[in-house]
């Protein structure tokens, strides 16, 4: 690994891991904790059509990604906060269809032929500095928010109504979340890819919310998960010449397999030793009764 | 400044999908009120406390509490929901919980203050909850919770404290206790609680209100077969609930609500 680091690629692609692990990690905590793992996928697809209309009216690609993908996002809040029974199949439609727009805008942008695979699975050996530069920012502004917001954050992600009861602007911190969302997520596919988006802002706070005694605690162990995952992922892309983003997924994804089998044992161990107590309970009454 | 109703309800109409949930609501409660609410399932006792505190939007009719609308003033109510089971994986201690009761509006951007910290660590010990300040939600019982929500509900030192069937999972002695501390408590503070416990109830609370669609106000905490038959009609399903409550009561012939 340490050779690797010679490279200027690879101390690029350490960095702009590490930053999406701190990224995700933060903002996968607030999407598990407020079930809305199914509208960050929404978010990330929908911004597709965003890249699709950047190339076909020739706009510069970072606004206009960012301009459709907030729209589309601020859609499916709305969509939530208003009609929750059906909210799960409009992001869908949403989904697929800015997709699809995405597709088909660029099939009809003449001579740009866009890579598919380097969307999903993004090309982070080949991230330039000034991508890293508006990770670093963005990361910035979720902190500051962070810090100024933890309190009302965490109240609205555990008990929506009393703390719109105890004055905390609920509807309005929901929207301000989605569109932190919607950007941090514009920002990091441009690195590491749609898939890994998804992977890094669901798996690393599945784990940690079982040990985390906080919302604060949740985040910062989802952040150092991120962390290891990405380093061993790109540590097997450059050992074995793999497609990094994929390495970097296989690694968290059995780390979650891991934590399955890890809770299935103990919770097995737990039933038995409840079935014993209670076993030697009955013998112990058994025995008062016979005597 | 004291005949001031702390709380004002006129012609309060609630309708959800077209269906009525609650129809000609009036009702008017002074500083120092301990009510009861009582009524079947369904019968609108939550609805009417979501309404007075500003979550639901009246269909028609006035709210006034603190002579203000609820919206405004739902913060100086402290409101221990019914369901306690809301997230319990959620990685948040029991003393972070009571915690939130100590968020006010316009009191965005600051962290809780170590006097903020004092209260809630008082309000647990009130509940008999110290001890477990730093457990996780999940790892408490059903009638665990309900204290720390219950702390929350107290925490802000409200002048008018709702509480939705607070000891659902309390058990018979836990009841006592626990209305034992609500009679203390309402020397300051007004009280609203539902509950079904109506032999429990009638010796602590001051006033009745029945709910079912419509709402009758008894000024005494007598609870009279009339009331337990409009409030709970005999139904083919839910053959005994008035014999059970009404038991040593006088038994009076059923009417029909309405028939009068």
């Amino acid at each position: 690994m340490l050779e690797a680091l010679q490279f200027e690629f690879m101390r690029n692609a350490l960095m702009a891991g590490l930053l999406a692990s701190v990224l995700c990690g933060v903002m996968g905590t607030l999407v598990v904790v407020n079930r809305i793992v199914f509208l960050s996928g929404g978010i990330a697809h929908a911004a597709y059509g965003g890249i699709g209309l950047a190339f076909f009216m020739g706009w510069p690609f970072l606004p206009t990604t960012l301009g459709f993908t907030l729209a589309a996002a601020v859609l499916m809040a709305a969509v939530t906060i208003r009609a929750r029974h059906r909210a799960d199949t409009i992001i869908g439609v949403i989904w697929a269809v800015g997709m699809a727009i995405g597709v088909i805008l660029l099939d009809l942008t003449p001579g740009y032929n866009v890579d598919l695979m380097s969307y999903l699975f993004g090309s982070i050996l080949t991230v330039p500095f000034a991508d890293i530069r508006l990770m670093l920012i963005i990361t910035a502004v979720v902190g500051v928010a962070l810090v100024f917001l933890y309190n009302d954050l965490l109240a609205m992600s555990y008990d929506e109504e009393f703390a719109r009861i105890r004055g905390v602007p609920v509807t309005a911190l929901y929207f301000f979340l989605i569109a932190l969302l919607a950007v941090s997520i514009v920002v990091i596919i441009q690195v590491v890819g749609l898939i890994l988006v998804i992977a890094l802002l669901t798996i690393p706070p599945f784990i940690s919310e079982k040990y985390a005694r906080s919302l604060f605690a949740m985040m910062a162990l989802s952040t150092l998960m991120g962390a290891v995952f990405t380093i061993c992922g790109l540590w097997l892309s450059f050992t074995y010449d793999l497609t990094s983003g994929a390495a970097i997924i296989l690694v968290a994804g059995v780390a979650f397999f891991l934590s399955l089998l890890v809770d299935g044992l103990k919770n097995r161990r737990l039933r038995r030793r409840a079935q014993a107590e209670a076993l030697e309970a009955a013998d112990r009454e058994n025995t008062a009764e016979s005597a | 400044m004291a005949d001031e109703p702390i709380i004002a309800i006129r012609n309060l109409r609630f309708a959800y999908g077209g269906h009525p949930v609650l129809e000609d609501i009036d009702l008017t409660i002074y500083e120092g009120d301990f009510v009861a609410m009582i009524g079947p399932n369904g019968g609108g006792k939550t609805t009417l406390l979501k309404l007075m505190l500003g979550l639901l939007t009246p269909t028609g009719g006035s709210i006034r509490i603190f002579g203000r609308p609820p919206r405004q003033v739902s913060h100086l109510i402290g409101y221990m929901p019914q369901n306690v089971h809301v997230n319990t994986h959620f990685p948040v201690t029991a003393l972070d919980v009571v915690l939130m009761g100590k968020l006010k509006p316009g009191r965005r951007w600051t962290r809780y203050s170590n006097q903020d910290r004092l209260e809630a660590h008082k309000a647990l010990d009130r509940l008999g909850m110290g001890a477990f300040c730093h457990r996780r939600v999940g790892e408490l019982s059903g009638g665990q919770l309900q204290r720390i929500f219950v702390a929350r509900a107290l925490v802000s030192e409200p002048r008018l404290l709702f509480l939705d069937e607070p000891t659902a999972n309390i058990d018979t002695r836990g009841q006592a206790e626990f209305y034992g501390l609500l009679k203390e408590l309402n020397e300051s503070v007004t009280i609203l609680v539902v509950s079904h416990d109506l032999l429990v109830l009638s010796a602590y609370v001051k006033s009745v209100a029945c709910i079912n669609r419509r709402l009758h106000y008894h000024d005494q905490a007598e609870i009279t077969a009339d009331m337990l038959e409009t409030m709970y009609p005999c139904t083919p399903d839910q053959p005994c609930q008035v014999e059970l409550m009404a038991r040593g009561l006088p038994h009076r012939p059923l009417h029909i609500p309405g028939d009068e």
